[in-house]
């Protein structure tokens, strides 16, 4: 048994911790035994097009080994500190979401510490596996609830020969109809940004037909006090970003996805934007600035409570971090 | 057997299965390979074929909701004009359903770029074992709590039964190609395929075929691929013009360094087509060199495909067997193929023998049981292979939690010993 697998089985209460930037994310953890994954990188070889790592290993150092052969694995989380097990824990994708999928296709084998101790494998290694349970995808966005992640084999992608930026007076559904899969639409309170990844020619060509001028980079995702995101229909994000600019909240959106970022100052402006989100059938995630973190009850509660119970009987791993226990009738959500 | 028209009647057959305390199995083209679809006991049957609308299609969203009997490739006929496509497209896409697709997670040829079905079900409404129906995931960015909708998608019917599905539509591509490449050695071919993704390309497709199924291929449709080819490969490249045109020209040299005899790029779509006729007809070609075969499913490290194909043909010439191999080269999901007699005598044996000899090979160099096709029965005994006993555990533990009831096609993906309840033993050839 190694030293963290002991450690959680002699433990109460555990709380994984990786580069805490996920840190709020769906409301602050509980207090309890922290553990660590190990970091580093286990094995890689490119034309595998597949890397095996310590979960606690950090994103940006994963992305430079990656990017000396060529390769990317794009997690993309919003601060390159964050490490691959709190990025797939928590389930957030990034920004390259159009193109690359959510993160949850990208992890392949899963090895988990559960709460007694035991050191589990979901998954397998090869980039096709239907062996067997999804164990793997069940991980990820389970918060630590289910066990402690402590080393993930993960699915690469070849780095792309160009890349664009550019800008777009346009509204996120038309720029998606033009272009063919870009790889990210954003729609800011002014203007449409557009990333472009291909081949030189493509790239001038695409963003002709978009009709879009060259920008100098990424928009600035929106900051404030108090920080989450939107999930809407991935037709409604040009409307939602648009509301939540008129209501005072900034917002980018990811067309075609139907994540939308929103960051207020205060919490009224927050409540706006929940509102807001909720009225359009979704809901908005807490990523920063309170306790309020999912602001939903979730969808079939007494399942989800069944599985946590079924792999973590004594309840100990990561415990409230999910909202498991259904909310009492007429309660504020 | 029952033959449902909706989710609430879907939900009545599973009451019903409640009531009398037996198990239920959903079935739906009954096209799938390891006889997850196969009723054991007493267990009602509910095939899901006369479920087959296409409910809703968003082209903005690009979303389809669709019942689980519509066929795989009717859902991608039924959005063309929009320039949309569903993505996965297993060899039996014309005869098999969405339904089955979910349960078995399953693949095709074009999942190598675009990934296998749990890529592209966004939601599914579930019957579940108590007969309650529950929607897993939705068409939301992000849904709070665990992905049930990833758990479901793949169990093989042994977590409830899909009533409804949500799938990712896909826009087609503006410029395909598709090259057919030949060699004189299977290795060579092997070894292109590596320099492919070690060349930065993941292409749209990129499957191999050996030298005997290319003969029975050619002999049956007349694809035009060449009879004295040690090994073809089947490329195709898609996105924009000047991508592909890279692509195309990278493939051919990769191709080249590695020995191929000759790189030909179809020239209309017409071409193209036929080439894919070829590869999608490989399964009915054998009927025309033995009555019956063996399709096996395994999926090893993209660098061991030299290595793992050697051994396969070694056992098929320990065992005096025919082997063929046409398979998902790409992401190195094998399919060797067994043809046979199953009226000699003490073939069975023989071939089940190199069946489980193919599978310890696979596995001895860090592979898996299955890419596509999925456990069901044939391979439930086969998953120590891979898992530990406390692997094994919390999967079991996983279903419990979804199906309480034990009802859901029980007797399927986990091996007996598992924490379900142990099963009465299967009769002899009824994984087949």
């Amino acid at each position: 048994m190694s030293e963290l697998a002991a450690t959680v089985r002699d433990a109460t209460a555990v709380v994984p911790v990786g580069g805490r930037t996920h840190w709020e994310v769906g409301g602050p953890p509980p207090i309890g035994t922290e553990v660590r994954a190990p970091a580093g990188i286990v094995e890689y070889d490119p034309a595998e097009l597949t890397v095996t790592v310590g979960a606690g290993t950090r994103v940006g150092d994963l992305d430079a080994v990656l990017a000396a052969s060529g390769q990317q694995c794009p997690l993309d989380p919003r601060d390159p500190d964050a490490t691959v097990g709190g990025v797939l824990a928590t389930g957030l994708s990034g920004l390259r979401r159009l193109r690359y999928g959510p993160v949850r296709n990208r992890l392949l084998e899963v090895h988990v510490v559960l709460g007694d101790g035991r050191e589990i494998k979901g998954g397998g290694r090869t980039v096709k596996n239907v062996s067997g349970y999804d164990v793997a995808r069940l991980m990820v966005g389970s918060f630590g609830t289910l066990g402690v992640l402590t080393q993930v084999t993960l699915r690469c992608e070849p780095l792309p020969p160009a890349t664009a930026w550019c800008t777009v007076d346009a509204a996120g559904a038309e720029v998606l109809a033009r272009g063919f899969r870009p790889a990210a639409v954003l729609v800011g309170p002014d203007t449409t940004t557009v990333l472009l990844e291909g081949y030189p020619d493509d790239l001038a060509a695409e963003s002709e037909r978009i009709g879009a001028s060259v920008a100098t980079g990424a928009p600035e995702l929106p900051t404030g006090a108090h920080r989450g995101r939107i999930s809407v229909g991935p037709g409604r994000v040009d409307a939602v970003t648009r509301a939540l600019t008129a209501a005072g909240v900034a917002a980018l959106g990811e067309a075609g996805i139907g994540t939308v970022h929103v960051a207020a100052p205060t919490l009224a402006g927050f409540a706006a934007a929940r509102d807001l989100a909720q009225a359009e059938g979704g809901w908005l995630l807490r990523e920063a600035g309170g306790d309020d973190g999912f602001g939903v009850a979730l969808p079939n509660v007494a399942l989800m409570a069944r599985i946590r119970d079924a792999l973590d009987p004594a309840g100990k791993c990561n415990p409230g971090r999910l909202p498991l226990t259904p909310a009492p009738v007429g309660s504020p959500v | 057997m029952c033959f449902p028209r909706s989710t609430e009647d879907v939900a009545a057959a599973v009451r019903v299965a409640a009531r009398h305390d037996v198990p239920f199995v959903a079935r739906g083209s009954g096209t799938g390979l390891a006889g997850g679809a196969t009723p054991l006991d007493d267990a009602i049957v509910i095939v899901t074929t006369q479920m087959n609308r296409v409910l809703d299609v968003d082209p903005v969203e690009r979303i389809a909701w669709v019942e689980p009997g519509v066929l795989n490739l009717d859902l991608s006929r039924a959005v063309a004009h929009l320039g949309l496509h569903y993505a996965p497209d297993p060899s039996s896409q014309q005869a098999c359903t969405i339904g089955g697709n979910v349960a078995t997670n399953a693949g095709g040829p074009h999942c190598l770029a675009s990934g296998v079905t749990s890529a592209h079900v966004l939601a599914v409404d579930v019957v579940l074992g108590d007969g309650s129906v529950a929607r897993l995931g939705g068409t939301a960015a992000d849904l709070p709590g665990y992905d049930l909708r990833g758990c479901f998608v793949g169990s093989e019917g042994t977590m409830g039964i899909a009533s409804r599905v949500a799938v990712r539509l896909l826009p087609n591509p503006p410029v395909v190609r598709t090259l057919l490449l030949d060699f004189t050695a299977l290795d060579d071919a092997a070894a292109t395929v590596s320099g492919i993704i070690a060349a930065g390309i993941v292409p749209a497709a990129l499957e191999m075929m050996d030298a005997e199924i290319t003969r029975a291929v050619e002999d049956y449709v007349g694809a035009g691929y060449p009879r004295d080819a040690a090994a073809v490969l089947l490329v195709e490249v898609d996105g924009l013009e000047d991508g592909v045109a890279a692509q195309v020209d990278a493939i051919g040299e990769v191709g080249r360094a590695n020995g191929a005899r000759t790189v030909r790029v179809a020239q209309d779509e017409m071409e193209r087509a036929l080439l894919w006729k070829g590869r999608k007809s490989a399964f009915g070609a054998i009927a025309r060199i033995a009555p019956d075969y063996y399709l096996h499913d395994a999926v090893v490290p993209r660098t061991k495909l030299v290595e793992v194909l050697r051994h396969v043909y070694r056992i098929a010439d320990e065992q005096q067997l025919t082997m063929m191999n046409v398979f998902h080269a790409g992401d190195g999901n094998l399919h060797p193929l067994i043809v046979f007699d199953a009226r000699e005598p003490g073939v069975w044996q023989r071939v089940h023998d190199a069946g489980d000899e193919i599978l310890r090979t696979c596995v001895a160099v860090g592979g898996v049981l299955s890419g596509e096709h999925g456990i069901g029965m044939e391979k439930r005994e086969a998953m120590p292979m891979i898992f530990t006993p406390d692997d094994l555990d919390v999967q079991a533990r996983l279903r419990d939690a979804f199906d309480p009831s034990g009802r859901a096609n029980p007797g399927k993906v986990l091996p007996r010993g598992s924490r379900c309840g142990e099963l009465p033993r299967v009769p002899e050839g009824t994984w087949v």
